[in-house]
């Protein structure tokens, strides 16, 4: 018996090593361990042995049939690394393809730069009013300090629906709304679509936009407004952008001021696009004159502001490079993509 | 304001270079656009005369001239056919440069060597105006004896720099070369020099030789007047003529010239009217007649409104007050004797006239802004001064002047501590007060107070904030600091709406779509593109064009036309969004501000997408606004913009929100688009007031669900919505999904009907659900389905 156990076991054992697949494997098991495998039946002679040697025979038995099934674990381990191996071998891509086109759209340029700007000043503290863009006489110009005989009237070509109702030529006629809704502290930017008859060229359009910005409470003075200018412009043009402030003349504000920034192109070097001056026009400010406050309804002896307006068109123009207006407006696709 | 740098040096010493200067005067507030010099390019050309012409061997056109440019004579050949023997000309030397980079060189013409080039006006790059005949197709003749050899722009005055400055509405005194002049000497410190004004003593008496009234003192608070008697009509002399010239004015007659600049000099408009053509030698200044007319100086026949201020003689207006003289009085080559006009009208009424007859002139932009009170005298005989020094006629002695104003200089009373507060800054009286003085101001420091005199040209200066901006103008804007504001801390942060309409955008971006902006204005037309009836729009009364003459009231029209130009573009795919205003009068004609309302308009072309990828994207918009439970989409058939059998409106609630759909195959031929194009317009300030964000935990399910599919064969005109009505109402709370997952048509399925299949989801919150309680609602769904709608079991 002993010796059939060990004929059994080198058998077995050579057969192991020399199977290719599992399906050969499995057959190798029932061959020896299956019911009637040959291990099995050896066993089942086990009975006709005599009680002393049942003991160690079983061990041997025993020790066969684990041996058996260890060196099958191990093949067959072996043989499904080799299957899985093989099988990841035939699953390979080519990971340098480009990945499948998620489509995801963008936000048109205007948006994108106003968002930049709102996030600035909404870190300064203000907070973002509306007006109506079909607008009265009276708020665009009247308690702006522009009377009907004003000279500064024709510096804006303003459409006109009615005498007194026209479209917007500026964002500026929210200050004085917003004064008589709001007790300072006013701290707002109002963003919006402004019209002036103006002839489409690169430089002109008709509709563009514009950011005004409205600070009415005790104790504002002039440094002040340079204060937060300074810090609007370079944050969004830049920690290194310079501002120069030039004394200006607008109805609305006295002292008022225009303001510039150091080009973003050539870093104030001079170039093609600020006519090589190494500055750049970006905002009109001031001092809130006391008769709009007196037209808001807020004491000027208690009270002062300052207010600025920007033309967003010409803002994102010069962030993003765009050399003509008219593409804001034309909305060609291949444009849009690229912001 | 163009300002020769000649001129301006005159009355101002300036000892830095025109560049500093110019930075200078625009950090005070003057500011300075540009600086040209008309002789910029011209080099090596210079006066000489033709002494001989001979003609030229090889060739008819030409001829060969000998001409003296001072140290030598030259042999130039031309072939301008205008020239003679001793005509004064400008030759190019060889090496010289002509405006645009051109050189001159020597060489041969048919067989004859030509040592340089005679000069046309137009090669030197003037005009009629700098140099009266520089337009004649020829080589330009010099009418004045100069040096032969001479350098031209020396010669015609070329060389001087042109400032050109912006000048503000407010400053109406620095339309001047004195004004500037002032700002000048104040800006880099230096000294003034004005001219001098001295009328020799004169004969006879002004006031028997005219008789002016003035009948409207508001409208003209001061007139002006002197007489001119044997006036010799001629050319100015050149470098008056070259300065108007380079003021951008220009030359005219000695006459003429010089109104025109005593007003380039001092800001006061003048005017000369022929005396012998006004009736009974009479100057009347009053509002026009009903029905009068004159014919301006521009040839202009004008109609006159019975507000118009007018100078008239005895029976006819003979000038519109301050915007333009008339044809009948003009000055010509046998004007004798003139009456000078030197006046003070009323801004704002000069403004309406000249805006109404469409008429602007130098002189109506400076009185529309005002002039100073005390001008008129004074510029009248600065003319006066300028006639006699020219020789240009003999100045009658007296002057009329109808003066109806206070001439007192105005006065401002101020707390100094205010202009600091203002500016943010600590500065003593006394800087204000050497500031204020520079500027022309008498100021007094008393305590708190400063006692300031406005000269009387600063008609801009009226309160505290005036005087701020000059401190701070002098002071220099740069040398303010910069602060960050004290007082109340403010947050600074979005309303709940405005972050969800910017989430809006987030979502359509996220879902391929770009964000558009177009015009708010349209033509008229597009109702008729869209196949629409116009509704009441809002009117622009002075559009540029008929095509952006209405306010829109849809922005389908837009989106249309962006789609078409991608289309057109060959671009074969495009996803867009706008969300802008649309106007919506409330009365017409206008009384009150129109409706303005925010739409979302979305629209795709492309070949894989159709109505259901356009719904997907509104519905997903819904869903994360919180209202896609309450959205109701009803099939539309009655719009004509868009496909009778693809178009949804929709609701929420009881709220009609918009159209979704495609455009009608009509509408899109309109268009150039001959492709399936998806539309949806919705009202966008209603979903905003409508959605609700906010977000309620239910509990996850704790017993599992059991899925059933639900196949059916129904009518085609059956809607989806109708079925998922009928299965929710029948299978009652246990529902918790209806998905459906195919609608098929075709084999196997009869004509005119439609295979849907849903999979059903049950599950009860409280326990897990037997087979034969899900079987019985299903059941009963089945059994309802073929009650309401027909439906067969497939």
């Amino acid at each position: 018996m002993r010796q059939k156990l060990e004929n059994i076991r080198d058998e077995a054992i050579e057969n192991i090593s020399k199977v290719k697949d599992l399906d050969q494997l499995e057959r190798l098991r029932l061959k020896y361990l299956g019911k009637k495998g040959e291990l099995t039946q050896v066993l089942r002679g086990m009975g006709k042995l005599p009680a002393e040697d049942r003991p160690v025979m079983g061990q041997l038995a025993n020790e066969v049939r684990y041996l058996i099934e260890e060196q099958m674990d191990e093949h067959k381990k072996n043989l499904e690394d080799k299957l899985l191996n093989y099988r990841l071998k035939l699953e390979t891509i080519d990971v340098t393809v480009p990945g499948t086109n998620i489509e995801r759209g963008n936000l048109h340029p205007l948006t994108s730069v106003l968002n930049e700007i709102i996030d600035i000043f909404i870190g300064m503290g203000f907070e973002i009013a509306e007006g109506p863009e079909v607008e009265l006489d009276y708020y665009n110009f009247e308690a702006l300090n522009i009377p009907k005989s004003h000279p500064s009237r024709d510096v804006q070509d303003t459409f006109y629906i009615t005498d007194e109702i026209l479209l917007r030529t500026h964002t500026s006629p929210v200050q004085v709304r917003t004064m008589e809704v709001q007790k300072p502290p006013i701290k707002i930017i109002v963003p919006g679509r402004v019209y002036r008859s103006d002839d489409v060229d690169a430089t002109h359009s008709p509709i563009f936009h514009q950011v005004e910005g409205l600070v009415v409470d005790e104790h504002i003075t002039m440094a002040d407004l340079k204060g937060v200018l300074d810090v609007f412009v370079k944050e969004l043009f830049g920690e290194r952008t310079q501002t120069k402030f030039r004394p200006h003349y607008f109805p609305f504000t006295e002292p008022s001021m225009e303001v510039d920034a150091t080009c973003v192109t050539c870093g104030g070097e001079g170039c093609r696009i600020c006519s090589h001056t190494g500055w750049i026009e970006i905002l009109g400010a001031g001092m809130i004159h006391p008769n709009v406050l007196k037209y808001g309804g807020i004491d000027s002896e208690k009270y002062s502001g300052f207010a600025f307006g920007l033309g967003l068109d010409r803002i994102a123009n010069l962030k993003y490079g765009i050399d003509d207006i008219r593409l804001l407006y034309e909305n060609d696709i291949r444009f849009l993509k690229q912001f | 304001m163009l300002v020769p740098l000649s001129w301006l040096k005159e009355y101002v010493d300036i000892d830095i270079s025109t560049e500093e200067l110019c930075d200078r005067m625009t950090m005070t507030g003057s500011n300075v656009e540009g600086v040209t010099c008309i002789g910029d390019g011209i080099e090596g050309v210079v006066v000489g005369k033709i002494l001989k012409i001979d003609e030229h061997p090889n060739a008819d056109k030409l001829v060969i001239c000998s001409v003296d440019v001072g140290e030598k004579v030259i042999q130039v050949v031309t072939g301008a056919p205008n020239v003679a023997e001793g005509d004064l000309v400008p030759v190019a030397m060889e090496g010289a440069r002509l405006p645009g980079d051109v050189t001159i060189k020597k060489g041969k013409l048919r067989g004859i060597e030509s040592e340089g080039m005679l000069c046309s006006g137009d090669e030197l790059n003037l005009t009629d105006q700098d140099y009266d005949g520089a337009e004649i197709d020829g080589i330009l003749i010099l009418r004045e004896e100069y040096p032969l050899g001479m350098d031209i722009r020396e010669a015609l005055l070329l060389n001087d720099e042109v400032m050109e400055f912006e000048i503000t509405p407010n400053r109406s005194d620095c339309l001047s070369v004195i004004g500037l002049a002032r700002e000048a000497a104040t800006t880099i410190e230096s000294t003034l020099k004005f001219p001098s004004i001295n009328v020799s003593p004169c004969t006879g008496n002004v006031y028997n030789e005219v008789k002016v009234m003035v009948e409207d003192t508001k409208l003209c608070p001061r007139y002006c007047a002197r007489v001119i008697k044997d006036i010799k009509i001629e050319d100015s002399p050149l470098w008056m003529r070259r300065r108007l010239a380079n003021a951008g004015i220009r030359p005219i007659n000695n006459i003429v010239d010089i109104t025109n600049y005593v007003m380039l000099e001092m800001g006061q408009p003048m005017h000369a009217f022929d005396l012998d053509k006004v009736e009974d030698r009479t100057i009347v200044v009053r509002k026009a007649k009903e029905g009068e007319k004159i014919t301006t100086l521009d040839d202009v026949d004008r109609e006159l409104k019975t507000n118009m201020l007018v100078i008239a003689d005895a029976k006819k207006p003979i000038g519109i007050a301050g915007v333009m003289g008339g044809a009948n009085t003009e000055i010509t080559d046998n004007t004798n004797c003139i009456i000078l006009e030197s006046a003070k009208f009323d801004g704002p009424s000069v403004r309406f006239t000249s805006k109404r007859l469409g008429l602007r002139s130098e002189a109506s932009t400076r009185f529309e802004k005002g002039i100073d009170i005390n001008l008129p005298r004074k510029a009248i005989d600065r003319a006066a001064q300028l006639i006699q020094e020219l020789g240009a006629g003999t100045v009658v002695d007296g002057i009329i002047d109808v003066l109806n104003a206070d001439t007192n200089p105005r006065e401002l009373e101020i707390r100094w501590q205010d202009i600091n507060r203002l500016l943010g800054l600590e500065l003593k009286p006394e800087e204000m007060v050497k500031i204020l003085k520079s500027l022309n101001f008498g100021v007094q420091h008393r305590g708190d107070i400063l006692d300031i005199v406005i000269p009387s040209f600063r008609l801009d200066i009226k309160g505290t904030e005036d005087i701020a901006e000059e401190v701070a103008r002098i002071y220099g804007y740069d040398n303010i600091p910069k602060t960050l504001m004290r007082g109340t801390e403010s947050r600074g942060r979005k309303t709940k709406r405005q972050k969800l309409h910017d989430y809006g955008k987030d979502i359509l971006v996220g879902s391929g779509l770009y964000e558009i902006i177009t015009y708010s204005f349209v033509s008229p037309k597009v109702y008729a593109m869209i196949d629409k009836q116009m509704p009441e729009v809002v009117t622009i009364s002075n559009p540029l064009g008929e095509d952006q003459s209405i306010m829109r009231t849809t922005l389908i029209p837009s989106m249309l036309e962006v789609l078409s130009r991608n289309r057109n573009r060959k671009v074969d795919r495009c996803s867009l969004f706008e969300i802008g205003r649309i106007f919506i009068p409330k009365t017409l004609p206008l009384k009150e501000l129109p409706e303005e309302r925010q739409m979302l308009c979305i629209g795709m072309y492309g070949d894989e997408l159709n109505f259901y990828n356009l719904k997907g994207i509104v519905q997903m918009l819904f869903r994360e606004f919180g209202i896609l439970e309450k959205a109701e989409f009803t099939p539309i058939t009655t719009d004509t913009t868009f496909h009778p059998g693809r178009t949804a409106s929709i609701k929420i609630g009881d709220t009609y929100i918009g159209i979704l759909g495609e455009i009608h195959p009509k509408v899109g031929e309109n268009y150039g688009l001959n492709i399936p194009v998806l539309i949806a317009e919705l009202d966008y300030d209603t979903i905003l007031d409508l959605s609700d964000t906010q977000k309620y935990y239910k509990g996850l399910p704790k017993f599992p669900a059991v899925e059933r599919d639900l196949a059916i064969i129904v009518k085609k005109e059956v809607l989806a919505a109708q079925l998922e009505n009928v299965i929710r109402k029948s299978a009652g709370d246990i529902l918790e999904d209806v998905k459906l997952f195919d609608i098929y048509e075709g084999d196997q399925i009869p004509e005119g009907y439609k295979s849907m299949a849903y999979s059903l989801i049950y599950r009860a919150p409280d326990r897990t659900l037997k087979y034969e309680e899900v079987d019985a609602i299903h059941e009963r769904i089945i059994k309802e389905l073929a009650e309401h709608m027909g439906a067969k079991l497939r």
